[in-house]
């Protein structure tokens, strides 16, 4: 809570304006104040990205501010927090050259909305909203506020459409399908821009041509991770179909805040207005965090663990669960979320949290990049939940559930017995292990590893999968139905011993 | 309403609303702030200011407006019509809120949780004249195929009827009439209100004895969960609780379930809603959906209805069990609660314990869990109801000494540990045999003996013997090799790994390996272990270990469970293929 250093004995300065305001549709902060739009000059302190103004009347709770710097600088921000007379604002631009008695805070009646239409395609905002590139300001169809609205979960349509990505590792093994959100958990120095970009370029649903767009929100991420993602885009063709929301390193950071929420005010009325698929991807979620975690402890908030705030996840939520389908609608949201580990520790609150968000994560590896494993894919601990109904017969192949089970498995298996020879040398290993051992080398050579622009077909990646397995005996694949070993494994084996003969 | 009732807001902080000229209030009532009417409920009274906590979104709500005292405590609706409905955190109908107002939650919604205009056939069971107490049944409906739901008198009411109707009615009307001893005439309809933290009355207690039987072979075989007992369920995120909730949901053995989504994904209540229809149960045949009630405060759905959640869904489970009925309740996931709890704490500005939770978060836990058991229900008729309680916790990183984990443990029966390392190598259900534990093995022994005899429970010792004494060779592998072990030794680890693998490892979204019925179980680790009496016996007479281990039966083991339960009469024919190839290879060493 911040202090109140004085209280001033001044009367609060009152300056009257018009009335002119525009209601938005939406359900949010519909009243409004019967005297209209009020200036107050009555900040009581500053303490980080907080103000205190006092003598306030009839504030709402999350209503957007203009604060008035001596400058005639403008700034934003929004409610956090009303006592009776005292408000207490969250400043997105920061509070440097904030001065106590000359400063003006209007309260604007309203939320923080975004004015979307489709117009939004193709062009670049900074972190709130407002035109980063030079074009002129969107003309709106419509505002809506940047917190959105819970989807019942009764209205949701069940993520089932498979999305192929040309990537092994994520359609064969960690199957992405519309509507999910499946983060890319990855630490600093690890091509998880690359990826993302890769998906972004490569993902489509099968046998469909449908609209299309990508929505970026960058939070708190460098110029030229920025520019990467703008020139793949420029050159794929893909900007024309995408509206970027930049909030670079050097924005203010609580700026952030607000970046991803806005990223999907415009997606969801991208999807579900316009019925487009829209791929959301937003990086990086750890700065995110930290800028959240920057205003709780302004405000003196209890942290839970690493100081990060106790609503951390329930905030978290509120952004990811925004993404997935609705009844009715042809639209979906799909949602790609970065976020780099501190220390590549995937217990540290942020991956942690996410982890129980999202439906599944991929893990990048330091180890499997230094081995020159490209996509570093850690295979073991990434998941996709929803894998399970978007493959089979009809949206992939029958064979593809047994498959990736007997893929992990004897993956799993090979590297236990791969760290046993490093321990023991690989003398000690009985037979079998030896073949599982060569068979994980083999997986993440030829399975994992793949060139940046190479888009394999889903019949390519399953049928790369039994050739690997093609090298483990028919006893050992325990997880698969019969008429697939004998419709699949079998020929694959077969190949496999002509080549060892020859 | 007296218009001096009515409160005015002086502070918005999230969730948490206080407001001034509350004084007619009473702790926990429920409240409507604002104009917009949105639910809140009192947990904090100081002079005439009270502390409220929305169980809606707050944005656009200022100092000076409303509040509306109810003067009535949080409560739900319990009467037909709940069953294979799908409830918000304080029971507001999810397709009601959607037909009302689309696909997104708006806010200050109001809908009965009840149909209102909907009959059901009223069957009486008490004649006029008869004598009733509370809880007592005086007729039943015909709620679902499977689902009879029987009407009982409120708990705090006694009598003679003097008047009981036969035949349509909605919820609202009155089909009896009792008249109280004090001579009052007192109209008794379908529906009855319950206020959610205030556990429904029995008669008594009893220990859980009999086993709650889940289909799932390493829950059944060596960790049950007893009628009326409780469980937990902690692990890291991808380690499989919400599937091992699910399949609880699908396959208990339990009359009705009762499914409480508590802060978790969206998704995963669609799912439910998605595949519970299509789902038969095992016993009836029928859709699964027409037994289950289903609880979706999602994640991103307001942060104090999550808190109220768990409380609804236990009070609607516990009205069941009042009825009569064996329920099970599945709280997904426990730490939400809490969390919610340790958000609106921070918020009243309380001393935090633990991590910042509560200083009473374990006396809360232990409050809820308590609610459940096996009871004599109210009411002069004999019989017996049970409410079995699971929750998921999801601690963070996994890490055990999480002080919900911690606070659960202390007050469950059950603990059935997830492993991160499991779940890496796809082994599920991701339950380490080693760590978890059940206190209801020994209730519930007899109960099993008497279905499926002594064996079983001796094989099931032996199971756990063999793994424990793996676990120990696996050690000695990892420091000087494979090579170390003896033959018999090497044999313990194939069986092992046979016991894992072919018993233990169940694939929940196979059509058949999602369930395995107790007598299917007992013959597939006869199976098991049979394997390795007889290899141990070949060993000592001499047979080789390669051959043994290479024993081409063994992938017949492998697959008895993808048998359906009909042909699961072939399982013990896979015993003596095993007998007689070992004797084989007997022979070729003569």
């Amino acid at each position: 809570m911040v202090r109140n250093t004085r209280t001033r004995n001044t009367p609060p300065r009152k300056t009257r304006n018009t009335p002119a305001r525009k209601t938005h549709p939406g359900e949010r902060n519909k009243d409004t104040r019967k005297s209209g739009i009020i200036d107050y000059q009555t900040i009581s302190s500053v303490a980080g990205p907080l103000l205190m103004v006092e003598g306030v009347e009839g504030i709402k709770y999350e209503e957007l501010v203009e604060i008035f710097l001596p400058s005639g600088e403008r700034r934003r921000g929004r409610v956090l927090e009303v006592n009776q007379d005292k408000a207490l604002i969250q400043i997105f631009e920061g509070s440097a050259g904030i001065e106590i008695g000359r400063t003006r805070v209007r309260f604007l009646g309203k939320g923080i909305t975004l004015g979307v239409s489709e117009e939004l395609l193709g062009r670049v905002f900074n972190g709130l909203g407002r035109p980063r590139d030079d074009s002129p300001p969107v003309i709106p169809e419509e505002f809506r506020d940047i917190n959105g609205l819970p989807i019942n979960p009764y209205a949701r349509a069940y993520p089932n459409e498979f999305i192929q990505t040309g990537i092994s590792c994520i359609d064969g093994l960690n199957t992405l399908v519309r509507g999910q959100k499946l983060p890319l958990f990855s630490g600093s120095g690890l091509p998880h821009n690359r990826m993302a970009a890769q998906i972004a370029r490569q993902a489509k649903v099968l046998g469909a041509e449908e609209e299309f767009a990508v929505v970026f929100g960058a939070m708190g991420i460098t110029f030229e991770e920025a520019q990467f993602f703008i020139d793949d885009f420029r050159r794929t063709g893909a900007l024309e179909r995408a509206v970027l929301f930049l909030n670079l390193a050097d924005d203010p950071a609580i700026e952030r805040i607000a970046t991803p929420r806005v990223a999907f005010t415009a997606a969801e009325y991208l999807a579900f207005t316009k019925n487009y698929h829209v791929l959301v991807i937003l990086t990086d979620l750890t700065n995110y965090c930290e800028a959240l975690r920057e205003v709780s402890a302004a405000r003196k908030e209890i942290p839970g663990r690493r100081g990060y705030p106790g609503y951390l996840y329930t905030d978290l939520a509120t952004i990811y669960e925004r993404s997935g389908r609705i009844k009715g609608s042809e639209g979906s949201i799909t949602l790609i979320p970065i976020l780099t580990m501190p220390e590549d520790d995937k217990t540290h609150p942020i991956p942690d949290l996410t982890g129980y968000i999202t439906e599944g994560q991929i893990i990048l590896s330091r180890v499997l990049h230094h081995k020159n494993v490209s996509p570093p894919v850690d295979v073991l601990p990434s998941l996709s939940r929803l894998k399970d109904k978007g493959i089979g017969k009809g949206k992939t192949r029958e064979d593809h559930a047994d498959l990736f089970n007997q893929l992990y498995a004897g993956y799993a298996r090979g590297k236990e017995a791969a760290e046993l020879a490093v321990i023991l040398g690989e003398a000690a290993l009985t037979d079998i292990d030896k073949k599982f051992m060569r068979f994980a080398e083999a997986f993440e050579a030829r399975y994992v590893s793949q060139d940046e622009y190479e888009d394999r077909t889903i019949e390519e990646t399953l049928d790369l999968g039994w050739e690997l397995l093609a090298m483990l005996p028919r006893s050992e694949m325990k997880r698969v139905r019969d008429e697939n070993l004998a419709k699949y494994y079998d020929k694959a084996a077969a190949k496999f011993s002509k080549k060892e003969e020859s | 309403m007296k218009k001096e009732d009515v409160g005015r807001i002086v502070k918005v902080a999230g969730p948490l609303v206080i407001a001034e000229g509350m004084s007619t209030s009473r702790m926990y009532d429920v409240v409507k702030v604002s104009d917009k009417r949105l639910v809140g409920e009192i947990i904090e009274l100081e002079g005439d200011r009270a502390s409220i906590q929305v169980y809606e979104e707050t944005g656009g709500i200022g100092p000076g407006e409303a509040v509306y005292p109810t003067h009535e405590p949080l409560s739900v609706e319990l009467g037909p019509g709940m069953v294979e409905g799908i409830y918000d955190g304080i029971q507001r109908p999810l397709p009601g809120i959607a037909r009302e107002t689309g696909a997104f939650i708006t806010r200050g919604v109001e809908l009965p949780a009840l149909p209102r205009d909907r009959k059901w056939n009223f069957v009486p069971t008490v004649s006029k004249g008869a004598k009733v107490t509370g809880g007592d049944i005086i007729g039943t409906v015909a709620e679902t195929v499977i689902i009879e739901h029987r009407i009982m008198l409120p708990p705090d009411l006694e009598g003679e009827i003097v008047e009981i109707k036969k035949g349509s009615f909605t919820v609202e009307e009155p089909v009896a009439v009792v008249k109280t001893p004090e001579g009052g005439k007192v109209p008794v309809t379908m529906m009855q209100r319950w206020p959610v933290r205030q556990p429904r009355p029995y008669k008594r207690k009893r220990t859980p004895h009999e086993i709650l039987s889940t289909g799932q072979r390493i829950i059944d075989t060596f960790f049950p969960l007893g009628k009326g007992g409780t469980a937990c369920v902690p692990g890291p995120f991808g380690s499989g609780k919400t599937v091992i909730q699910h399949q609880l949901a699908k396959w208990a053995d339990a009359e009705v379930i009762v499914y409480v989504g508590c802060g978790e994904r969206g998704n995963e209540m669609t799912d439910v809603l998605i595949e519970f229809p299509e789902l038969r149960d095992p016993k009836s045949g029928e859709a699964l959906m027409k037994r289950t009630v289903l609880i979706a405060n999602t994640s991103n759905m307001p942060v104090a209805a999550r808190e109220a959640s768990v409380y609804t869904g236990i009070t609607i489970a516990e009205y069941f069990r009042d009825m009569g009925y064996s329920v099970a309740l599945m709280a997904d996931s426990t730490s939400r609660w809490a969390e919610a709890m340790r958000e609106i704490s921070g918020r009243l500005e309380e001393m935090p314990g633990e991590e910042g939770y509560p200083a009473y978060l374990s006396a809360k836990i232990a409050e809820f869990y308590e609610r459940a058991g096996l009871v004599d229900c109210l009411g002069s008729n004999e019989r017996k109801g049970a409410l079995s309680a699971i929750g998921a916790v999801s601690p963070p990183g996994g890490d055990l000494s999480d002080p919900v984990v911690q606070a659960t443990l202390r007050v469950v029966k059950v603990f059935w540990s997830l492993e991160a390392a499991l779940a890496y190598a796809r082994h599920f259900p991701a339950i380490s045999w080693l760590r978890s534990y059940s206190l209801y093995k020994d209730a519930v022994a007899d109960s099993v003996r008497d279905t499926l005899g002594m064996k079983y429970l001796e094989d099931s010792k032996e199971a756990m013997r063999i793994l424990q004494e793996e676990d120990e060779l696996a050690e000695i592998v990892r420091l000087i090799g494979l090579d170390a072990l003896s033959p018999k030794e090497r044999l313990t680890m194939e069986a092992a790994r046979s016991i894992r693998e072919d018993f233990l490892h169940q694939n929940a979204f196979h059509e058949i390996d999602t369930y395995a019925s107790l007598d299917k179980q007992a013959k597939m680790l006869s199976v098991v272990l049979r394997y390795h009496k007889e290899a141990l016996k070949a060993l000592d007479s001499g047979s080789s270990l390669e051959d043994l281990i290479d024993l081409e039966t063994r992938e017949k083991i492998a697959r008895a469970r993808y048998l359906p339960e009909s042909e699961s009469k072939a399982i013990p024919k896979i015993e003596e293929e095993i007998a007689s190839e070992i004797a084989s290879l007997k022979k070729e060493v003569v």
